[in-house]
């Protein structure tokens, strides 16, 4: 789903246990293999991580499933990296939590395809 | 009125050109995918309207994309490529030790009487097949048993770049690896052997080596499935045998190096390559932009330039960007790492550009439609 399929005022953290709804920003090329519009909202169960958000889009858009981790093993692609709330959450593994403005849909995770090649 | 459709892989996006048997006005689609890097656009001889298209980015990896209705819409479909087993290592360019790795699929060779099976060539080289469609893709991994383990990259990397099929016999297939040679399977890919008698590749310490000659394409007239034409790093062969020997028919060609190489729709003997001036340079022998046909099965090769820049032009033809078509009067098509895409429709005799400013064409395949 998109943000701009339900329109752009994002709300949907629901403090209750439960999947909560998580905006998700990805770069132009992933955007139009998803036919995604604007940003990307998908359910993720507590507790939110940046595992269960990245599996999260991969349900909601199987296209991605490849584009942001290999398959097999999983890995972030080399030139993949993830930020939320000012912070480069590359390194942080799957299972570090997402920051709470996030889990609370104030702010977006974002993929971002590294700035490289020239 | 039979029409051509030309398919075209470039550094930022495919192009589906279009034209009816005259083959005079073009009709250009695209950018599809904008963007993205598209290694290879083919179409199955058994459905016409079913094309694939490599699409990646270093960033975002490999996808596969089906078309149904000829490129007018398309739809991502598997983007799985897995080895079998642990692949191990091949060498590097230094010699030492690389684990295998995908990265991206390289060429697709659709089957020729079943729309649902196509094989893909990737890098690192191996060959996958897909027969639900591009839903799931297998890996052949005998390919791999013969000596993998010392393949070494090509400067464009280790890629599975050329799939030939035997018309007349569906259990026979030749792949072409960069930098390991050609192998052959009589068995529907159970089982492969090297094929490279005869190759001289100056960089190898044994000339007499089974692998790691730098084949960059071969052709085969559908009609002749022994004979095989062989564009090498440098060099360009032949074998008579289907492979089990290779000789040399470079012959008065002013330079022996480079990447395409195109047999007659009609003619068996007559073949086409694109002279390029060297390894280290990488563009059009003396800023002129010919093709060379020989329609003596090569040794003796005529310049072919009407209608081609003859100064300051200082391309490069890829591997997999020349084509033929099946009409009557054979087309030859060919696109440049500078945009262009050329198109004969009389066996060479005079070309014309059909686009001058795509982006690098990465390669160039015609369909030809009743």
């Amino acid at each position: 789903m998109s943000a701009d399929a339900i329109g752009t005022e994002v709300t949907g953290y629901d403090a209750v246990p439960g999947p909560v709804t998580v905006r998700v920003a990805l770069p132009g090329h992933l955007r139009a293999l998803a036919n995604v519009p604007g940003e990307l909202l998908v359910k993720a169960s507590a507790p939110v991580t940046i595992g269960s958000v990245l599996d999260a889009v991969e349900r909601e858009c199987p296209v991605l499933r490849g584009a942001i981790r290999d398959h097999g093993a999983g890995a972030r692609r080399p030139y993949v990296r993830l930020f939320a709330c000012e912070e480069d959450l590359s390194f942080d593994g799957w299972d570090a939590p997402v920051p709470p403005p996030v889990v609370e849909g104030r702010e977006p995770l974002l993929v971002v395809g590294s700035i490289s090649g020239g | 009125m039979s029409s051509v459709r030309v398919l075209v892989g470039t550094r930022k996006g495919a192009f589906v050109l279009t034209s009816d048997g005259t083959r005079k006005d073009w009709k250009v689609d695209g950018p599809f995918f904008n963007g993205w890097e598209i290694f290879h656009v083919a179409g199955s001889p058994a459905d016409p309207n079913r094309l694939w298209a490599s699409q990646s980015t270093s960033w975002f990896g490999q996808q596969v994309q089906r078309s149904d209705d000829g490129g007018a819409s398309w739809q991502p479909v598997g983007n799985e490529f897995g080895y079998v087993g642990d692949p191990g290592d091949h060498l590097w360019y230094d010699g030492t030790p690389k684990p295998w790795k995908f990265t991206r699929v390289w060429h697709f060779e659709p089957s020729l009487t079943d729309p649902e099976v196509v094989w893909a060539g990737v890098e690192d080289a191996a060959l996958f097949r897909s027969g639900d469609g591009g839903a799931s893709w297998q890996e052949l991994p005998a390919l791999r048993e013969v000596r993998g383990h010392e393949w070494m990259p090509g400067a464009g990397g280790l890629g599975l770049h050329t799939l030939v099929l035997d018309h007349a016999d569906p259990q026979r297939m030749f792949a072409a690896i960069s930098a390991a040679g050609v192998f052959r399977t009589d068995d529907g890919g159970e089982s492969w052997r090297a094929i490279n008698k005869g190759l001289r590749s100056g960089h190898l310490p044994d000339q007499d080596a089974e692998i790691g000659h730098c084949v960059h394409r071969i052709a085969m007239h559908p009609e002749r499935p022994s004979t095989l034409y062989m564009q090498k790093h440098w060099d360009v062969m032949r074998t008579d045998d289907a492979g089990e020997n290779w000789y040399e028919v470079s012959g008065d060609l002013p330079t022996d190096f480079g990447f395409a190489v195109q047999v007659h729709a009609h003619e068996p003997e007559t073949v086409y390559v694109v002279p390029i001036t060297s390894d280290e340079f990488h563009v059009a022998f003396e800023g002129k932009l010919r093709v060379y046909r020989s329609r003596s099965g090569g040794g003796e090769w005529e310049p072919l330039t009407t209608g081609l820049p003859q100064r300051d032009c200082y391309v490069d033809v890829l591997r997999d960007a020349m084509a033929v078509d099946s009409l009557e009067s054979c087309g030859v098509y060919f696109g440049t790492t500078g945009g262009q895409v050329y198109a004969s429709a009389d066996s060479g005799n005079t070309w014309q550009p059909i686009v001058r400013d795509l982006p690098s064409v990465l390669s160039v395949e015609v369909q030809t439609l009743p």
